[in-house]
């Protein structure tokens, strides 16, 4: 008997569930086969892809462009590295359970003031106010140690349980650090899933598609704006609190702008009208970053020559091409 | 029972008076015509009463509260819905979470972020008895930007309808579609507005449908109205037929 189709099907969120959980099971196998450094490299993509997921409920989902999410990357490492230094706090786990709501309420402050507007005036504002946290954290050098940073030595996993000290300490933390990410990772990627799914989902869905109609659903457009911005740093700002204690030390770099033109390159190279575009993107940008630099001092003309192919021939990224190609195979209709 | 009043209602564009001085009477659920040549301030009252535009003087009233200047969420909350002239979808999106989004806003549910939208089942029973009583359902997984022009229409009505409003104003529900679409469209969207306890404001310029449909008719010209009255009344006004129909006024 054919199934009535106001009955919820759970049939294609197995699939989807079961394809999650076999990449899973792949990146969890992947240190057992590959060095050391590609296991840093790994856990730096896995880490931008973070970054890209919160990054790209702004853009591909609310169609809000900022060129300012250093930002909170920025203010994620810096409270690691505060936390560290001032409260002598060595745990991880202490470091996102504090870090997140400092993230999160930087997050609310700018989007409280950047969602007023949209299009270029927003991405102007996001910019200005990153470059403002960029100028304190380049001046105020008693607090923030000026352009030579602050340290963040490796910290303790799983409230105290692994600790790493001694010899071989450096490969352990990799090593544990790898799994560390990916379970934050993995953890990120389903609550994002969840959100962009969830009525609040798709409402900044219909607010990027057509802002009118929204508005005249009873949509109030400027306080979902806010709450994406809100979750979209906070979600960067975790990015920001992992990656300091694997780099070991933080510094202004991290807010400047270009820091923000890497996170919008990671979405334009994965796709960012689609789930998965960033996550592809976070990963491939690190290791086309890492082996431009390793190749040659022109790396940055190399990347921009990326981009720029990027734009002209696959506009809507990597996942978005195949995505297009697998779309012709089949009949145009979405499936829930 | 009046559900909606406008009193000397009045909004200008430079020198030209979009609305100028409109005292506009809806009562309950009555299937009203508003009609007029273009530029006659027709969409402009709508405008006005939905919130699109602020007006420079007057009043609106709905079930005797003043929205004269409520949001729109507020205007939305209190049982106004509109259509748009340009059908105004959400292209992206499949043709049922179009409908459902009206729904989610109409419950307070569209802030909702720890669960999945397509597993709320009553919203999903709602949203597919929407789309049936549209001649939608086996379109609910299109996306809406795939849809043939009298489908947007009719989707474009349907979104509006799924908020569940006391008062729906529809901007031109049939043009830029074909003649036989039109019959369906009008055919479809009244029966599902006088089978519930919908009182509707349509935007029309073919009087064919405007005079088959209708309960009353306001006629506008020049930001004012000229006539008022059931559609025999309005066909047998010498002004109406003369600046609708062209035809000559009696000497």
């Amino acid at each position: 008997m054919k199934a009535d189709i106001a009955t919820i099907s759970y049939r294609p969120k197995l699939l989807l569930a079961l394809a999650a959980v076999l990449v899973l099971v792949v990146l969890a196998l992947l240190p057992f086969y590959i060095g050391l450094y590609q296991v840093q490299l790994l856990t730096y993509g896995l880490i931008a892809a973070i970054t890209a997921l919160g990054f790209n409920l702004l853009l591909g989902y609310t169609g809000l462009l900022s060129f300012g999410h250093s930002a909170f990357f920025g203010i994620g490492a810096y409270s690691v590295a505060f936390l560290l230094r001032d409260a002598g706090i060595h745990s991880m786990e202490l470091y996102i359970l504090i870090g997140v709501p400092i993230a999160a309420i930087m997050s609310a402050l700018f989007g409280y003031i950047c969602v007023r507007h949209t299009r270029i005036f927003f991405g102007i504002l996001t910019l200005a106010l990153s470059q403002v946290l960029y100028s304190l954290a380049l001046k105020l050098f008693w607090i923030t140690g000026g352009t030579d940073g602050l340290r963040v030595p490796r910290p303790t996993l799983l409230a105290g349980t692994l600790t790493f000290t001694g010899g071989g300490a450096y490969q352990r933390f990799v090593q544990s650090y790898y799994y560390y990410v990916l379970a934050a990772f993995a953890l990120c990627v389903v609550i994002m899933w969840v959100i962009v799914h969830s009525p609040f989902g798709k409402a900044l869905q219909a607010i990027r598609d057509n802002e009118t109609r929204a508005r005249f659903l009873g949509l109030r457009i400027r306080r979902f704006r806010w709450i994406s911005f809100l979750v979209s740093g906070t979600f960067t700002g975790l990015a920001g609190i992992l990656w300091v204690p694997l780099n070991g030390l933080t510094t202004p770099e991290i807010l400047y702008w270009p820091f923000s033109g890497d996170i919008v390159f990671t979405a334009l190279l994965g796709g960012f009208r689609n789930f998965t575009g960033p996550i592809v993107g976070g990963l491939l940008f690190t290791y086309l970053k890492a082996y431009a630099v390793a190749t040659t001092e022109y790396w940055q003309l190399l990347l921009g020559v990326v981009l720029v192919l990027l734009v002209l021939v696959l506009p809507t990224g990597i996942v978005g091409a195949l995505s297009a190609m697998v779309n012709k195979l089949r009949p145009q209709e979405k499936t829930w | 029972m009046i559900l909606l009043q406008t009193i000397d209602l009045r909004k200008q564009f430079g020198e030209t008076k979009a609305c100028d001085g409109v005292n506009f009477v809806v009562h309950k659920g009555e299937f009203l015509s508003l009609v007029g040549s273009n530029g006659a301030g027709k969409t402009s009252l709508v405008n006005l009463i939905s919130a699109q535009l602020t007006p420079d003087s007057g009043r609106i009233l709905f079930e005797d509260k003043d929205i004269t200047f409520a949001p729109v969420h507020e205007r939305i909350k209190a049982g106004i819905a509109r259509s748009f002239q340009i059908v105004n979808l959400f292209d992206g999106l499949s043709v049922f979470d179009n409908v459902a989004l009206s729904i989610f806003s109409r419950e307070g549910k569209a802030v909702k972020m720890a669960a999945l939208a397509d597993h709320d089942q009553e919203v999903r029973n709602e949203g597919f008895d929407v789309l049936g009583q549209f001649g939608l359902k086996d379109k609910s997984q299109v996306l809406a930007g795939g849809l043939a022009q009298g489908e947007r229409k009719l989707l474009d009505v349907a979104v509006a309808y799924a908020l569940r409003p006391k008062l729906l104003f529809l901007d031109e529900p049939t043009s830029g579609v074909s003649t036989r679409d039109k019959s369906q469209i009008m055919d479809t969207v009244s029966s599902v507005v006088r089978a519930g306890t919908v009182t509707a404001v349509v935007i029309e310029h073919d009087m064919d449908v405007v005079f088959r449909y209708s309960d009353r008719i306001v006629m506008m010209h020049e930001g004012r109205f000229l006539a008022d009255g059931s559609p025999q009344e309005i066909k047998a006004n010498p002004e109406v037929a003369s600046i609708l129909l062209g035809a000559p006024l009696p000497a």
